[in-house]
């Protein structure tokens, strides 16, 4: 069929267009770098009964990482302090950031908050919830007629 | 919630240089601090996920190299779902201006942070000239 478009649809057209092209990449690569809303960027790892989740926070301690599991939403609070500088110390170069930080993300699930488990080694934290018992799928069982 | 602008989240990927890198895995340029006191220049370098073997530090020259690698393996029988920032080896250079006390050099790596302390020379420190005025 035949549209005639006024130059304000044309944009309206390209802003279409660019979101489907968008969508398209999505689908071809799902693996693709997300922009990360908030520090710390998260990376979320999935088996079929729980989920990982990772996040690189260095110069932390494990006491200064807070972490709440509410259901079906993680949260998780610090703090990253600067330096203690001696006295007269002069700054050639100065990249990393501190201050306080919080990030909520929502699971996939409800989650069996008795058995989260935290690990941090080496400025990595890494998050383990699994799927609570009466959120997960049943299987059903196909019998040979 | 409160967040400093440097806290940036993307990780910064090295660019191709002209040796070329024998390793398929990428290669990111570390966050650093340098700063000078009168005895020393320290070096911080945030490297989350290396392990404490597997950092090279090398001074050649007045060159310092910081080489860390780190696997990029995730947890065992899990697929990646959401990704926000990539794993990968860690390289950076600096150029020392001052003499370094090569025997001296302590490095210390604590929760993902590398510190450098390089304590200087002898000579470069008592090399300070004094102007006077007439």
């Amino acid at each position: 069929m035949y549209r005639r478009y006024s130059p304000l649809s044309i944009w309206r057209e390209m802003d279409r267009l660019q979101r489907e092209m968008d969508r398209l990449f999505d689908e071809f690569a799902p693996r693709r770098l997300r922009t990360a809303p908030g520090f710390p960027a998260m990376n979320v790892w999935a088996d079929e009964e729980s989920v990982i989740v990772t996040a690189e926070l260095p110069g932390l301690d494990s006491k200064d990482i807070q972490l709440d599991v509410l259901d079906g939403t993680l949260t998780l609070r610090g703090e990253r302090k600067p330096d203690e500088l001696p006295e007269g110390a002069r700054f050639h170069r100065q990249e990393r950031g501190y201050g306080k930080f919080a990030r909520t993300l929502e699971l996939p699930f409800k989650v069996d908050v008795d058995k989260v488990k935290a690990t941090f080694k080496n400025g990595v934290l890494q998050v383990t919830l699994p799927r609570a018992a009466e959120d997960r799928p049943k299987k059903i069982a196909i019998k040979v007629a | 919630m409160a967040e400093s602008k440097a806290m940036e989240v993307r990780k910064e990927e090295m660019l191709p240089e002209q040796s070329e890198r024998t390793r398929e895995t990428r290669c990111f340029i570390p966050r650093s601090d340098v700063y000078e006191t009168a005895d020393e220049i320290v070096v911080v370098m945030d490297i989350p996920g290396v392990e404490q073997d597997q950092i090279d530090i090398s001074l050649e020259k007045n060159i310092l190299t910081i080489n860390a690698y780190c696997d990029p393996q995730g947890p065992d029988g899990y697929s990646l779902a959401f990704a926000e920032y990539e794993v990968g080896d860690y390289e950076r250079s600096f150029r020392l201006s001052d003499q370094i006390d090569r025997d001296k050099i302590q490095a210390e790596y604590k929760n993902g942070v590398l510190r450098l302390i390089l304590p200087k020379a002898a000579e470069a420190r008592k090399r300070k000239i004094e102007v006077k005025v007439k």
